[in-house]
């Protein structure tokens, strides 16, 4: 057999082994102590229990996004039974809101939030494509990134910032001078009848369509730079103009995500607050006038929640806020799974 | 054969497509360019016409009374906003204490033990739709919580409310940026026998550090200027507090407190207030920019 | 000082795929053993099965008996015990970028929670000796980092991080691949240096590599371990046709 510490000698050794036969292998035949490295090492444990422990927090902490769900979810029934009970279903369909006869009903509310958020999509989404086409395929270079951030900023501005610049600019603007405007040209649409003070559905859905631009850009973006270049230069290569290339590359391969962000900033503007609350004059009426004052169900939330006395009233409003909670869940939960499907492995947008 | 060039489509060769077509094609094209052009003004307009307004506005009545006085009593000149300041200073240190471990705590569970498993899956797609709900939602909830049982209003039950909104965008940007550590050095420490616990913590966080800040920073300025969740949890406060287990003042809260009232003194407080708001949520948007690309860089290989 | 690794019907899957069948084969102490053979053969799975670091893949398992000295690696000890007695080279190198080249080096030692600052300095200038790397860096200890040295720099940091923990076993995954020739060369006359006084296993593409520096070669092929024997043997006169064909350049 091989004497094996034979330095530098060839020692064959066959695969099929049975070489116990060699002296002890661990260190000491020769006269080199343990070093004070390797005994330390030894010592040392295998970290087990540490590593499991380690393993359950975070496993705890990322389990706390279901229950801060749930928490939600509970905490809201709970509260809104006393109306749940007294009104049912019919609490959505009901158009009455008198808290003093304690009689309630939601209606007027799911139309304030519908008409508002479905207006604003109506004037965010052609900009919104257009700011995502001009930044993703169009814009030169070196303009790129100071835009893009100019409208990451966009973004970052508070919502009460918005509501008072709205207050202080976009109200007397709506009354002065858009709305005779739009009454002129517009009038025999039947949209712009009655009084005119500048607060009102209109004006409210203007300050979101610019709130919400924001999202449904950027979104769109991400969707867009996730299509590959070779499609591009597919569609080129058959002679198509940049606007084609466009239309048939990119737009066509990214539809579904790019409804998903008009998704996506569907649940932002329904559930948009502070800005919303002071332009919009908060009045429980359903209106076919744009100028009319309306009122959202995030509204009446903000607007009479602390001074709601009475189990009903405040039972009436936690209700509102259950069906807030659920459809945004909703819509947004369809929003992301689109956008997902076409950005699949790319990091999503916080947002 | 004819020699004539030819006028009409079908005659001619196929595979060049005529000029009529060309031009309407071509004029497409640049109407469409036009458009997206003008649509990107036409969303920039309103960025330029906020900011613009809010500094003029707001700018003339910042001074120093502005920032150490608390607000005067209606009717009188001068006052400040300090104490809404300070008051929404305690109340994001109190959501960041309690928000910022928890998301990046599972913003590790996602990105080191559950990426790709079913579970980690779930909780992904939650944090993103728990980014969509209403923050008056939250506002409600928590003031079902802890204020209804326990009135009064307390800063405490503000910054509850604030956590649980940063949670889910801690937890996603932690996960982004522990993704760009490359496996690479993780597998240099696990080969070292160093348990997985430790390389979590020394070598991945460490590794992703700068971009998980500048996470926590967009989840800071982002909260910073929320107003609705606060508004009956904390409540606002006309003077001085400190306390948390009392209303408390809140920068967004004044300012739209201010905006809505009568009183004209009152609107010059809200203008300056939006300004100084604006730009520290500026500062720190602008910041992360910045460290967002040195990050991935630095954690990079 | 090393010891020897006995292997004993080894198998390893990753997920449904069978990489490594039925190995069978016994390291000598203090001696280096190169492991060549074509691309996805399993020398890279097979090495990364002596220190369980196979194992940080969810999908991988392994069945067998692999003995470090008298030590069942997979039932009588734990994956973070094994991995600090065995020093693991990477074929990229994979400097903690955080960290500086001190920090670097002791990272084995100040990760498991080592603090004695004496020994710590000793360990990083003997490690950095042994790599060869001491006289290039040793002004610079704290203050350059890890990953703005260049290649091989980094690579024989590695390898003095490696040796720092004073490893019984030392496995290296392609040292040189990544590398330019001066770089390789200087390894390579490391390992020589170095295998007197550690056990070496070191898996290489480059047949000329293995020559060079081991005493005994082993030949893998679809997960199958084909032949082992001394370096000169195996080189000279195989005994498997496979073998020979793999050598003379027939394919991979």
């Amino acid at each position: 057999m091989s004497a094996e510490r034979e330095h530098g000698a060839t020692s064959p050794v066959k695969p099929t082994v049975s070489v116990v036969s060699a002296p002890k292998e661990t260190q000491v035949t020769t006269t080199e102590p343990v070093s004070q490295v390797r005994q330390f090492l030894n010592a040392r444990g295998s970290g087990l229990i540490a590593d499991r422990s380690f393993a359950a927090l975070m496993l705890a902490c990322a389990c706390s996004i279901f229950l801060i769900v749930l928490f939600i979810f509970w905490i809201l029934i709970k509260n809104s039974h006393l109306s749940l009970n007294a009104f049912g279903w019919k609490f959505f369909v009901r158009e009455a809101w008198d808290p003093v006869s304690g009689d309630f009903g939601a209606l007027p509310f799911i139309y304030g939030t519908l008409a508002t958020s479905l207006l604003a999509l109506a004037m965010a989404v052609p900009l919104a494509l257009g700011v995502a086409i001009f930044l993703t395929e169009l814009c030169p270079r070196p303009l790129r990134a100071p835009i893009s951030f100019l409208s990451e900023l966009l973004a970052a501005i508070p919502s009460v910032v918005y509501g008072l610049w709205a207050v202080f600019v976009l109200v007397p603007l709506m009354r002065d001078t858009l709305g005779p405007f739009l009454v002129k040209t517009f009038g025999w649409t039947k949209l712009f009848d009655g009084p005119n003070f500048g607060v009102g559905i209109l004006t409210a859905s203007i300050i979101l369509a610019i709130m919400i631009l924001p999202i449904i850009s950027s979104i769109t973006r991400d969707i867009m730079k996730a299509v590959p270049n070779s499609q591009r230069e597919a569609v080129l290569a058959l002679g198509a103009t940049r606007w084609e290339m466009i239309r048939i590359g990119v737009l066509r391969n990214s539809r579904i995500g790019i409804v998903g962000a008009i998704m996506l900033g569907l649940g932002r503007a329904l559930g948009e607050t502070m800005a919303v609350t002071m332009v919009i004059g908060n009045h429980p009426d359903i209106s076919k006038s744009l100028f009319a004052p309306g009122y959202t169900l995030a509204s009446v939330i903000a607007n009479e929640f602390s001074e709601a006395t009475g189990d009903l009233y405040y039972s009436s409003l936690i209700e509102i806020g259950l069906a807030l909670f659920l459809v945004t869940i909703v819509v947004n939960a369809i929003a992301r799974l689109m956008v997902w499907a076409v950005t699949r492995g790319a990091p999503s947008r916080i947002s | 054969m004819s020699t004539q060039p030819l006028q009409s489509q079908s005659l001619g060769d196929p595979r060049k497509p005529s000029r009529v077509n060309i031009l309407r094609r071509s004029i497409s094209d640049h109407i469409v360019t036009g458009l997206a052009i003008l649509a990107t003004i036409l969303v920039l307009a309103p960025l330029a016409a906020i900011l613009f307004y809010l500094v003029y506005k707001g700018a003339s009545s910042l001074n120093l009374a502005f920032f150490t006085h608390i607000p005067a009593p209606v009717g009188e000149e001068g006052g400040g906003m300090a104490n809404a300041i300070v008051g929404s200073g305690i109340i994001l240190a109190l959501a960041s204490l309690m928000g910022i471990p928890v998301g990046i705590a599972a913003g590790v569970y996602l990105a080191e033990f559950g990426s790709g498993t079913f579970l980690g899956n779930a909780v992904r797609f939650t944090a993103d739709v728990l980014n969509g709900v209403p923050s008056i939602v939250m506002g409600i909830a928590i003031y079902s919580l802890i204020v209804k049982p326990h009135p009064p209003y307390s800063a405490f039950a503000g910054g509850v409310a604030l956590a649980i909104m940063m949670v889910p965008t801690v937890t996603r940007t932690t996960e982004e940026m522990l993704v760009t550590v490359p496996h690479a050095v993780r597998e240099a420490a696990l080969g070292l026998g160093v348990p997985k616990w430790r390389t979590v913590l020394s070598v991945s966080l460490r590794t992703a550090s700068p971009g998980i800040i500048t996470g926590c920073m967009l989840a800071f300025a982002r909260v910073a200027g929320e107003t609705a969740p606060l508004l009956f949890t904390a409540f606002g406060n006309q003077f001085w507090s400190l306390r948390l287990d009392q209303p408390i003042a809140a920068l967004p809260l004044q300012i739209y407190v201010y905006a809505i009232s009568p009183y004209d003194e009152w609107h010059r407080l809200a203008w300056a207030g939006s300004l100084v708001l604006i730009a520290l949520i500026m500062v720190s948007v602008t910041l992360v920019r910045i460290f967002a690309n040195r990050g991935v860089l630095k954690g990079g290989s | 000082m090393g010891v020897g690794i006995q292997v004993e019907d080894l198998n390893a899957w990753y997920g449904s795929t069978h990489t490594l069948q039925d190995i069978n084969l016994h390291i000598p102490a203090n001696h280096a053993t190169a492991l060549i053979g074509p691309s996805g053969c399993g020398k890279s799975t097979f090495v990364r099965c002596l220190n369980r670091m196979h194992e940080t893949n969810p999908i991988a398992r392994a069945t067998g008996v692999v003995k470090m000295g008298e030590v069942d690696i997979y039932r009588e000890a734990s994956p973070v015990e094994i991995r600090r007695r065995v020093g693991m080279v990477f074929q990229r190198p994979n400097p903690f970028p955080t960290m500086s080249i001190y920090d670097n080096v002791i990272s084995g030692l100040k990760l498991n929670g080592f603090r004695n600052r004496r020994v710590l300095d000793e360990t990083v200038e003997r490690s950095l000796r042994q790599a060869a790397l001491w006289e290039e860096v040793k002004d610079d200890l704290k203050k350059k980092s890890g990953a703005s040295l260049s290649g091989g720099q980094q690579q024989r940091m590695c390898i003095a991080r490696a040796l720092a923990v004073d490893p019984e076993v030392l496995l290296m995954d392609e040292p040189a691949s990544a590398l330019d020739p001066v770089s390789t060369s200087k390894i390579e006359d490391l390992i020589f240096q170095l295998k007197s006084q550690y056990t070496i296993v070191i898996v290489t593409h480059n047949m000329q590599q293995a020559a060079r520096v081991a005493e005994n070669t082993g030949f893998f092929l679809n997960g199958k371990l084909v032949e082992f024997d001394s370096t000169h043997k195996i080189f000279t006169n195989p005994r498997d046709k496979r073998t020979e064909d793999y050598i003379t350049g027939r394919f991979g």
